[in-house]
């Protein structure tokens, strides 16, 4: 059920930047996302959640929802950093959290933003979809 | 056949033209890579300081050698060992030459400027330093002039001090006597041009002040080498570490000098093959200098074609490359500082080809992200500084334009003009 929501939510994304052809606008909108991003509680935004990227750092909180789906919320001090997070976010939060260890995350690359998940990059990202990953496994691993 | 008027006349105004031309002008057409387009835009390449790209001259030798005269050197008793031998062992004599070396036998061929310092920590410092010694290095150094004396430090039970740089972005002069004085430092270690801030260092007054309070003085030229010309007499160092890529040159090669006395004092590092006179189990001995140190199959395209980076640089001559670059960054302050929240990290009277900044309230990763979006290479962070963008209270770095001696003013215009749309859109 909840791959099926992360794929929907992955075509919207797609669907949403096929709008932009170039490059500058692209990251225009991504600014205007970054900007619309519900931040992290403050009080979480502490070095306990902090995932050290080499230049903009990024923090991450995870929550295990009842209903057995992980709700996530993050927040980077850089604003395109950000607006990647919040796209992160806005696929996987909500969903079950063996669908979101096991998603086949496309979006990026689809919508030409896959260098930013490249290790050279060092933006964070990358390492925050390692630990949401990681997070979603193990919740799955001790519901089952 | 030929018409000799003609071709006089051609070469004449040839010559004429080069003669009233710029230097990227003369220069632009040695490197192919600067035609090519990032993200549909003409490459603007700003980040020379972290690489320089390479002359034709370079590539083309790289590939003759692969080509036509790849062998292993110094053993094999055939014609193209021979001739690989003497294209790599020509190198050494061009880097003693261009340096002011004594002798071939004081350079060593390193990976780079990381490999040289790990040498020089790991054999002369492991063998001259104990408990209670001090390092003196300073807040401005690379990582790899601070990182490998900590680690030799860590086992001895030395410490590492560093000497303070000020608002502008020199050395502190006052507070390099006052530590000198104090820690009586085994070595004192110095940064010949500030990667982060462009400032060269008063080497040649640090080293004779360190000799005069009895230190054995490391200067790290990786910043120092594809900019001014070196002489490490007149410096009066006693090892001077250089990197080739941001010469010109290809990775993966660099040289350590140091001083013949000192070298032959020094225990090998990495043994192996090539460093060794003869080995036995009954106790092996090793070779003379440079080879003690060399242990191994070098890289050896690649020290070839440092040899012809470095007749590259020299052919255009460095007093032309810094006198050019200098007149780039006194543009690039005066265009930047029309900016709106533009400040410049690093005004020392006397730099090399790099320019930091920092824009209030914005990322200098967003910045660097959208600067690429428009065809402007340059690096965000850092800088391999760490402590020195502490002292700044630069948490997130800065962005550095680095400048070569291809660069026009025109690209810094053009990086000028971008970086006002990037901080529009960000705002």
């Amino acid at each position: 059920m909840s791959t099926d929501l992360i794929a929907a939510r992955q075509t919207d994304v797609i669907d949403e930047f096929a709008l932009f052809d170039d490059w500058m606008d692209k990251y225009e909108h991504l600014i205007e996302l970054g900007k619309d991003v519900p931040a992290i509680d403050t009080g979480r935004k502490t070095d306990e959640h902090l995932i050290k990227g080499c230049q903009s750092r990024v923090w991450l909180a995870a929550d295990a929802e009842a209903d057995g789906t992980v709700r996530f919320t993050a927040d980077s001090d850089a604003i395109i950093t950000k607006g990647l997070v919040g796209l992160m976010v806005r696929v996987l939060s909500g969903a079950e959290a063996r669908a979101i260890a096991e998603a086949d995350l496309h979006f990026l690359d689809a919508i030409g933003l896959h260098q930013h998940l490249s290790p050279t990059r060092s933006n964070g990202l990358a390492s925050m979809v390692k630990q949401m990953r990681l997070y979603a496994a193990a919740l799955a691993a001790r519901q089952a | 056949m030929g018409r000799p008027g003609l071709n006089l006349y051609f070469a004449e105004r040839f010559r004429l033209k080069m003669a009233n031309s710029t230097l990227p002008e003369r220069i632009r057409r040695d490197f192919p890579i600067l035609d090519r387009s990032v993200h549909g835009k003409p490459l603007v390449y700003l980040d020379n300081a972290a690489s320089a790209q390479k002359p034709l001259a370079v590539i083309e030798g790289q590939r003759e050698y692969l080509a036509n005269y790849h062998a292993n050197i110094h053993r094999g008793a055939h014609h193209l060992a021979q001739l690989a031998t003497e294209a790599y062992e020509g190198t050494r004599g061009k880097i003693a030459d261009h340096i002011g070396a004594g002798s071939t036998e004081e350079i060593i061929f390193t990976a780079g400027s990381t490999d040289a310092v790990n040498l020089v920590t790991q054999s002369w410092g492991r063998a001259n330093l104990s408990a209670g010694d001090t390092v003196l290095v300073t807040r401005m150094e690379h990582h790899a002039n601070i990182v490998p004396w900590q680690m030799v430090c860590a086992e001895k039970g030395a410490e590492v001090v560093p000497v303070d740089v000020q608002e502008d972005g020199t050395l502190d002069l006052e507070d390099f006597a006052r530590k000198l004085e104090r820690h009586q430092p085994k070595l004192v270690g110095v940064v010949h041009a500030s990667n982060t801030l462009g400032t060269i260092n008063p080497v040649a007054e640090l080293c004779a002040a360190a000799r005069t309070a009895g230190a054995v003085t490391l200067v790290d030229g990786s910043q120092a080498l594809p900019h001014l010309t070196i002489d490490v007499a007149a410096i009066g160092c006693d090892f001077y570490v250089a990197t080739g890529h941001k010469a010109y040159g290809p990775t993966g090669i660099g040289f350590l000098w140091g001083r013949r006395d000192l070298l032959d004092a020094m225990p090998p590092w990495r043994g192996g093959g090539e460093m060794i006179r003869s080995v036995s189990f009954d106790g092996t001995t090793y070779n003379d200098l440079p080879h003690k140190f060399e242990a191994g199959t070098p890289h050896i395209s690649g020290g070839i074609a440092l040899g012809i980076a470095l007749d590259w640089m020299n052919g255009v001559g460095l007093d032309t490359i810094h006198a050019h670059e200098s007149a780039l960054v006194q543009h690039a302050h005066q265009a930047l500082q029309t900016l709106p929240g533009m400040r410049i990290i690093g005004t020392a009277p006397e730099k090399v080809g790099v320019v930091s900044l920092v824009v209030d309230g914005l990322h200098p990763y967003d910045l660097g992200t959208l600067l690429d979006g428009q065809g402007i290479a340059v690096r965000t962070g850092h800088h391999c500084t760490e402590p020195l963008m502490a002292h700044f209270g630069l948490e997130s770095g800065t962005l550095r334009m680095s400048f070569a001696a291809y660069t026009t003013r025109e690209e810094i215009d053009r990086a000028v003009i971008a970086l006002e749309r990037a901080m529009r859109m960000l705002s």
